[in-house]
């Protein structure tokens, strides 16, 4: 065995460099490539949102909660909470990604949910039992830009009454940032919440000038 | 459609796929390990590597060829993350810790995909690319090589030939994974995967904070990742990450690009056996198995479980909106079924009964279908310790394609299925024995952390990958006896399996008798399907007891 491996020793040593650079460079350099057709650029480079102004506001794929500059009057909707945060409700650090891994018997994680639930239900003047599950459960990846439509409609209130909007334009931006299932059928329907302030935020300004 | 319905639909939509591309995806794959001529690319290659491609090899050629080049991967993939500092596109991390790269170069040559690391802070574009990605297809394609090695074995006779090692290798990347994977990088692109050799995008909200957006050349490893059903995520969070998996439609891609491989060589089986029935018992044995694990894990992540789970209402902990519980558990059954270990959920968070079906998925030697080749050439070594149980219930000595399985076959077999549960129970042990170790390593305790460690091991014994994350590994004995785990797993199995091929090669074909049981039935089904369960209940109930079924019960 010891010689069969030196004989094949060489061959081995060739072949996978030859694979390093068929596979490691040119084939993803030629996807890369690809990829910087219009229609293709967009996406390779994060799916990026831009704010009125043309400056970057975000991704759509990624969800980063905004933090009010005063609690009391907070014109935000927000994501679910992400692992990645300091506080239980974030905002999560989009330089990483995770879930927090705690299983369902787990102390910690049921005292964060119990944390969620009554730091929501005060923030939108609800009751605790009116808080959905997508909003007191961190995501997997920490970065989920979506809520559920349950979790849309129960900040739809409070973001009306700070930001002055109508509830009923509110409804409407709700309506346009929400995801269908797929085809229909693949998935579950979620709220945009990056699409969804950077809208809410373009109506303030509209409104406002 | 209410999300139940909308979830079978989606499954009913997976299986049609698998189903019509199963016979021309199959046969091709036959075809391409049986040509007799090279392609003109592939002609310059050997010559270039030189090797000749028309010269087969014994087993023992084949298997040294398969481990110079496995050690030789793991040595270059040590070097390029201890080098990273002075590689260009390493966006300034620098080289990466000696037990992570170790650990790292073995968990990606045998196509297991386990991540000790952060790869957003840990791994540079370059790493990623020339090294990750290259194992991505090596590994998968070696995987392949294995499982048509064996299936020659039972297909000829009388020859010491099982193929020749670098045609296969060079085959499996240049006529089926790299084009698949080109094709099906564009199509992760479009649909939203970057494909970027940025380190991130500088993003300032509505609320006027600043952050970065981490970016990577994503699309070209998300698609051979699924494919080769390696599972190493390019973003920590795996195909949870909305950039790796940005929609419900990327995660059904995504799964069908994992299960296309392994289902479809049950077909490439049987038209190399010369009988395709041959190949529909193997394939019934994965499709019942996946399929009850399906329903079980839906069931038990519809149904929450845990104080915690309940205070929230839904098992969405470690859980995406966009893909909600179907497509979640949809993905978990096919990565732990499959060598891949990708996850779109965090398993971790799942419910005791849906944490415990992956975990015994895996358990069950990855054959619900397997890892690319892997899964192939798991149930085949099944099949043949289901032949020798029926040979030994009517004490003759029994046939299996026209084989007979004499005192080494079954040696073989033996030694390769019992491998992988001596690494899990010896490893869990031996991490069991450390209450030190266990400490500073565990999220959970009691029995949900013992299905932490179990889980750990499992997966690197069987080159599966995914984690109960919760388990930090970093210290060295984890990252040591995970990685040892991970090798031995690897290529003890890889040893017999071509040993094996080598012994029935060599033999004359027996014509079936009166006495052989037939091996293309329901009968056989079930056998194959009763030694699969029986192997890994036998071994591993006591510790799925104090684990997971403990917790499902609580």
């Amino acid at each position: 065995m010891p010689t069969l491996l030196l004989r094949q020793g060489g061959a081995a040593l060739r072949m996978l460099l030859v694979a390093t650079v068929v596979l490691g460079l040119v084939y993803p350099l030629a996807v890369w490539g690809v990829a910087r057709l219009p229609g293709l650029h967009g996406p390779a480079e994060g799916s990026v949102v831009t704010a009125a102004d043309g400056t970057p506001a975000g991704s759509s794929l990624i969800g980063i909660d905004p933090v009010p500059a005063d609690p009391a009057a907070d014109p935000y909707f927000h994501t679910r909470p992400s692992a990645s945060a300091q506080g239980v409700l974030g905002p999560g650090d989009p330089s990483t990604s995770g879930g927090s891994n705690q299983g369902g018997f787990s102390g910690t994680l049921l005292g964060q949910v119990e944390q969620r639930r009554a730091a929501i239900a005060a923030r939108e003047g609800v009751a605790p039992g009116a808080v959905p599950a997508d909003a007191v459960t961190a995501s997997g990846s920490g970065v989920d830009p979506h809520i559920s439509p349950a979790y849309a409609d129960l900040q739809v209130a409070r973001v009306a009454r700070v930001t002055g909007l109508p509830e009923a334009q509110v409804r409407e931006l709700v309506a346009a940032t929400t995801d269908g299932r797929v085809l229909g059928f693949l998935g579950e329907p979620g709220v945009d919440v990056t699409r969804l302030n950077l809208a809410i935020a373009r109506a303030r300004a509209t409104a406002g000038g | 459609m209410s999300s139940t319905t909308a979830g079978l639909v989606q499954l009913g939509v997976l299986l049609l796929l698998l189903a019509a591309v199963y016979v021309p995806f199959g046969n091709y794959l036959a075809a391409v390990y049986a040509d007799g001529r090279h392609w003109r690319v592939e002609r310059a290659l050997y010559r270039l590597v030189r090797v000749d491609p028309d010269s087969e090899q014994r087993w023992t050629g084949y298997a040294a060829a398969l481990l110079a080049f496995s050690f030789l991967s793991v040595v270059l993939l040590y070097l390029l993350q201890r080098l990273q500092g002075r590689l260009p596109l390493s966006l300034d991390r620098g080289p990466v810790e000696a037990g992570i790269a170790f650990n790292t170069a073995i968990s990606f040559v045998t196509n297991t995909d386990w991540q000790s690391y952060v790869p957003e802070t840990v791994m540079g574009h370059l790493v990623q690319m020339a090294g990750l990605t290259v194992q991505n297809f090596v590994s998968a394609a070696v995987g392949m090589a294995v499982a048509v090695a064996l299936v020659r074995g039972f297909a000829r006779a009388s020859t010491d030939r099982i193929g020749n090692f670098w045609v296969d290798l060079v085959r499996g990347t240049t006529r089926v994974l790299l084009p698949i994977s080109f094709v099906a990088a564009i199509v992760l692109v479009a649909l939203g995967v970057p494909m970027s050799l940025h380190a991130g995008v500088a993003v300032t909200g509505v609320d006027g904070h600043s952050s970065t957006i981490a970016l990577a050349p994503a699309a070209s490893q998300e698609a051979i990742k699924e494919l080769g059903t390696n599972g190493g995520g390019i973003f920590n969070a795996n195909s949870a990450h909305p950039f790796e998996n940005p929609t419900a439609l990327t995660n059904l891609i995504e799964i069908f690009l994992l299960l296309v491989i392994p289902v479809c060589l049950t077909r490439t089986f049987g038209v190399m056996v010369r009988d395709r029935r041959q190949g529909h018992v193997l394939l019934a044995v994965m499709g019942v198995l996946w399929g009850s694990l399906v329903a079980v894990a839906w069931w038990a992540e519809t149904h929450p479980n845990g104080p915690a789970t309940r205070a929230a209402g839904a098992a969405l902990e470690g859980k995406e909106v966009r893909f909600g519980i179907p497509s979640s558990v949809l993905f978990a059954v096919s990565t732990t079924g499959t060598s891949t270990g990708a996850v779109n959920s965090m398993h971790d968070s799942y419910t005791g009964l849906g944490g415990g079906v992956g975990l015994l998925n895996i358990l069950l030697g990855e054959v619900a279908p397997g890892g690319v080749g892997a899964g192939l050439y798991g149930i085949l070594v099944l099949a043949v310790i289901a032949v020798f149980l029926a040979g030994l219930m009517v004490g003759r000595t029994p046939e299996y394609l026209g084989k007979k399985l004499g005192r080494t076959e079954v040696t073989f077999a033996a030694i390769s299925i019992l491998a992988m549960p001596t690494l899990v129970l010896l490893g869990a042990a031996a991490a069991l024995a450390q209450p030190g170790e266990l400490d500073t390593a565990l999220a959970n305790t009691g029995a949900h952390g013992l299905s932490e460690v179990l889980y750990a091991y499992a997966s690197t014994a069987n080159n599966n990958g995914s984690a109960f994350a919760g388990l930090t590994v970093t210290s060295p004995f984890f990252q040591t006896s995970l990685g040892l785990a991970m090798l031995f797993g690897r290529f003890v199995p890889i040893l017999a399996v071509l040993a094996l091929a080598g012994s029935l090669a060599a033999q004359k074909r027996a014509e079936p008798g009166a006495g052989t049981l037939p091996t293309h039935g329901v009968l056989f089904g079930v056998l194959v399907w009763g030694t699969v369960v029986l192997v890994a209940a036998l071994t591993f109930f006591p510790a799925l007891a104090l684990g997971p079924i403990a917790e499902a019960l609580a």
